[in-house]
């Protein structure tokens, strides 16, 4: 005969509540593992589904993700040209914030180098990827963006002509994907009346020089499109993606870049570990931090549950006792029902969550190794939780079975 | 005693100590002889519970000896032998509140402690329905001990104690909330048991309508057990019946 079964079959109502109440805590717990592991795979995601060995960025600077990078599209042309280049790209990365149906929209912009780069590589959920130069756009699907949706972004409409999933930046924004001329219009996007303000900056300051006022043609260019303008560079982008023909030295090709006096280059290893020390690095310790002090508090909380069913059956244990029970019997009773209390807590939260964390605002990634390593650490709180009982039961006499 | 059961000499028990010193039990002497059925009768406090529960190896005394089967299992407060293994092959134990335990139903109840002693659970459920059909609560064998009326319940606790066939059997006011013929009955069946299965049984009782089924009754008084042959007319007066020898 299992008392443990009997005990738990007999008071099953309360059971159950306590195990709902387990499994709601342990679902967080798990949650936040999730989120964890989303939190770290968001980071790197985009840097390992570009697949490209190495980053060319600004001198001095730890870009494109980490911090802001600058430098000319005539990069990409330069980097192509390096012996062991099989396909340079140029990346345009930038953040913004749109409302949409009078909520806010918050998105990653991304540029896809067209015609070079139609988006082929994303992994597409529904649609196609970019089929024209111009206002197309492949939005992730937690942006809550459909497919045909048309969105207004600057001065132009944008219609989304793919989807995909999982796609998001290490905030958790979901990405768009632009072509590179569309991504910087709607970065560099500029009001008529600030265009208006700005070339009448220019002309202002050009009537102060000498220059200016010997040469009527220069006010009249200083008041035109800056983009007409030589004195002016033309817009830059964030960095130089570069994709190594194979069999190619990546040592080698990252050293010859890197003697340039104006870029840093970075492989993919380094891009990833500079996403995960530097930009969730916070995020990361933050979250981890959370999971221990939750699972410890679930500990607590089961070590109480179990401390009180075990008071509440302390007569019956001291009966058991009486008639003869073996220590071995109560501890069986005891830690039988706390490891079932566990893995019924366990499932519970395995059930609730995946009915739940869709709805969590960021990605929650429940991978197998890290369900199998939490399953590990319920069982041996389970376990040590019990303890207390335990100890309690083993303590009680069996003529406690005879008062009042 | 040739044949004695259960013999105790001196039992002492000393509860507190100094001015709060209690003395609940004194040099309580008694041998009980296999196949005999025993009362032991006194006023509340007297000392009897202190003494059961010290032969039923739950409460140990503060000095004395207890040998059951000619075996020495306890001498002073130290027991000589594992207390509850000890009394799960050797000992039923009723109390003067019917004790079950409350996650299990009846014939559980009864059927626990036949596993407990290495029963298999078809042979102990297979006695534990014919214990509860002897004691006529076989209907109720599925009903959870707060269904159950008091005297239900304490039939079931006397099923249990009766369920290992044990050598001696200790009940403490076991018929307190059964009714007279009820009582009676069960009484009656602590003799059966003493006499076919050669038990030793000692019954602590108040119910002096039924002391006529006993073979021997012993009183105690003050923590002190007074010699049974003494006791025996005394008995008769209270029961209005015949001793036995």
């Amino acid at each position: 005969m299992n008392l443990a079964r009997k005990d738990v079959w007999h008071n099953r109502g309360r059971f159950a509540l306590t195990t709902l109440g387990l499994g709601t805590l342990l679902m967080i717990v798990m949650g936040m593992g999730g989120i964890y592991r989303g939190l770290t795979t968001e980071a790197t995601q985009l840097v390992d589904k570009v697949g490209v060995e190495l980053w060319v960025v600004q001198r001095g600077t730890r870009g494109p993700f980490a911090e802001i990078s600058r430098v000319p599209k005539t990069l990409v042309d330069r980097v192509a040209a390096v012996p062991g280049v099989a396909e340079a790209r140029a990346f345009v990365y930038h953040t913004i914030q749109r409302l949409r149906a009078g909520k806010p929209l918050r998105a990653s912009v991304l540029g896809l180098d067209w015609p070079t780069d139609k988006g082929e590589w994303l992994p597409l959920s529904a649609g196609r990827p970019l089929a024209q130069a111009h206002f197309e756009m492949i939005a992730d699907r937690s942006l809550g963006l459909t497919l045909g949706e048309r969105l207004p972004l600057g001065k132009e409409i944008y219609t989304v002509v793919g989807l995909t999933s999982g796609m998001s930046d290490p905030a958790g924004n979901g990405f768009l994907f632009l072509t590179l001329a569309d991504s910087q219009a709607v970065q560099f996007d500029q009001s008529p009346e600030g265009i208006r303000l700005e070339r009448q900056a220019r002309r202002a300051r050009a009537e102060q020089i000498d220059l200016g006022n010997t040469q009527p043609t220069m006010l009249e260019r200083a008041a035109g499109p800056g983009s007409q303008l030589p004195a002016l560079p033309p817009n830059q982008i964030s960095a130089v993606m570069t994709r190594l023909a194979p069999g190619v030295n990546e040592a080698a090709v990252k050293a010859t870049i890197d003697g340039w006096a104006d870029v840093s280059v970075y492989t993919r290893a380094d891009e990833a570990k500079m996403l995960l020390m530097g930009v969730v690095e916070r995020s990361r310790r933050q979250l981890g931090l959370f999971r221990v002090l939750l699972t410890t508090v679930s500990g607590i909380i089961m070590a109480l549950i179990l401390y009180t069913l075990t008071m509440d059956k302390l007569h019956d244990i001291a009966l058991l006792k009486l008639i003869g029970a073996s220590n071995w019997v109560i501890v069986k009773l005891i830690m039988q029902q706390a490891i079932a209390l566990g893995a019924l807590g366990y499932a519970v939260a395995w059930l609730l969550g995946q009915k739940a964390y869709p709805y969590f605002p960021r990605r929650v990634i429940l991978t197998p190794d890290d369900l199998l390593m939490l399953a590990g650490v319920v069982l041996g709180v389970s376990v040590v939780a019990s303890l207390v009982g335990i100890w309690k039961a083993l303590r009680v006499q069996p003529n406690v079975a005879l008062l009042g | 005693m040739r044949n004695a059961a259960i013999e105790t000499h001196g039992l002492t028990k000393v509860y507190g100590s100094g001015h709060t010193e209690v003395v609940a039990m004194r040099d309580a002497s008694l041998c009980v002889a296999h196949g005999q059925c025993v009362a032991l009768i006194g006023p509340s406090g007297a000392g009897k519970s202190t003494f059961l529960t010290a032969v039923g190896l739950i409460n140990p005394p503060t000095a004395g000896r207890i040998l059951i089967g000619g075996r020495l299992v306890m001498e002073g407060p130290r027991a000589l032998t594992n207390p509850r293994t000890f009394r799960r092959k050797h000992i039923g134990y009723i109390s003067q509140k019917a004790n079950l335990i409350r996650f299990l139903t009846a014939r559980e109840n009864v059927q626990v402690a036949m596993e407990l002693n290495g029963e298999s659970s078809r042979a102990a459920r297979a006695r534990a329905l014919e214990l509860l059909e002897y004691l006529g609560v076989r209907e109720r064998a599925a009903g959870y001990p707060p269904e159950l009326s008091g005297g239900e319940q304490q039939r079931v606790a006397v099923a249990r104690a009766l369920a290992n066939r044990p050598s001696v059997i200790l009940a403490d006011e076991p018929t307190a909330a059964l009714d007279g013929p009820r009582g009676r009955q069960v009484m009656e069946l602590f003799r059966r048991v003493a006499h076919e299965q050669g038990a030793a049984v000692i019954v602590v009782t108040h119910d002096h309508r039924a002391l006529d089924v006993f073979d021997t009754i012993y009183e105690m008084e003050d923590g002190v057990i007074r010699s049974g042959a003494a006791e025996l007319s005394a008995a008769s007066t209270f029961s209005g019946g015949k001793a036995r020898p």
